[in-house]
């Protein structure tokens, strides 16, 4: 693993995530279509994507989705767990710019001995402009695991 | 004021299952789709440091469920041929890890369907729900997305 195993109790509320910074290029939205079965041509027919308004071929949401998932299970670490995931588009992003996924931690608390996190989530284009909004709900392991 | 394409017949839609489809998972579709997402975490390429987790081997990313789709139910609306589609989002719980050579059952149906009239004019929304169970009858995910049609 590229980071250090965190732990519940190193966690506090208002903690900002390692922030994700990413590169999409009109290749990796290839890729991305072929890997996920996604075909929808506006995401690399520019010509098709220009026919139905947009500015140009644009990221699909579900990557975006899962850059979100790589903020999280990055750090939640492999001794975390990704419990919950929540994305809401709210603007269009295009390859060849890039996007950062930040985060904070807005609750820690314990249920059924599981330590839990919750943390706002979001993704910034170049300009600063959040174009994905989302949560999510991480398990992380307790130095003191008896507690 | 009642609604403009999603009337009380059309609601009747809600609930409305796909066919269910059970597919295998390939190590090399996992790999694929990290590769393509960018994902160098080593629980979704790397199965001999995998092996040395807690989970025992290769897992798949959060979001390598959408490469197992099942049937969507489709949708019956009075909206004509013309409308446009728009992803809005995706609520995920994850409860059991998706591993090489699991075979996951993909079901589909329609949880909501609601409408809204604003800056695009009257938009539908429509959620589906999906789940994927593994063959031991565990459920591993669930994902609720909402499609926007206007």
């Amino acid at each position: 693993m590229a980071h250090k195993q965190r732990y519940f109790e190193d966690v506090e509320v208002g903690q900002e995530i390692p922030p994700l910074e990413k590169h999409p290029t009109t290749q990796q939205l290839v890729k991305y279509a072929g890997a996920s079965g996604d075909f929808y041509q506006i995401h690399y027919d520019k010509d098709f994507a220009i026919k139905n308004n947009l500015p140009g071929v644009i990221l699909h949401g579900a990557l975006k989705n899962a850059f979100l998932g790589q903020l999280m299970t990055d750090f939640a670490g492999e001794r975390g767990w990704l419990r919950k995931l929540s994305v809401q588009y709210r603007g269009m992003d295009q390859p060849g710019s890039p996007v950062v996924c930040k985060g904070k931690v807005v609750k820690k608390y314990s249920e059924d001995g599981r330590h839990l996190v919750d943390c706002e989530i979001w993704l910034e284009n170049a300009k600063g402009e959040k174009t994905t909004l989302g949560s999510a709900t991480v398990m992380l392991p307790s130095r003191h695991p008896e507690d | 004021m009642a609604n403009k394409y999603v009337t009380e017949e059309a609601k009747k839609q809600i609930g409305k299952a796909g066919e269910a489809r059970t597919i295998e998972v390939e190590r090399g579709a996992i790999r694929r789709f990290a590769e393509a997402i960018g994902d160098p975490n080593p629980l979704f390429n790397n199965e001999a440091e995998a092996r040395r987790t807690r989970f025992g081997g290769m897992i798949a990313p959060p979001t390598f469920c959408r490469s197992l789709s099942a049937a969507i139910p489709d949708v019956k609306l009075d909206m004509g041929e013309s409308f446009r589609g728009l992803d809005g989002g995706s609520d995920w719980e994850y409860f059991e890890p998706i591993r090489p050579g699991d075979r996951i059952t993909v079901q589909t149906k329609i949880a909501d369907l609601r409408e809204s009239t604003g800056r695009l004019g009257t938009m539908v929304f429509i959620t589906t729900e999906t789940s994927y169970t593994n063959q031991f009858g565990q459920l591993c995910a669930l994902q609720r997305s909402t499609a926007i049609r206007y």
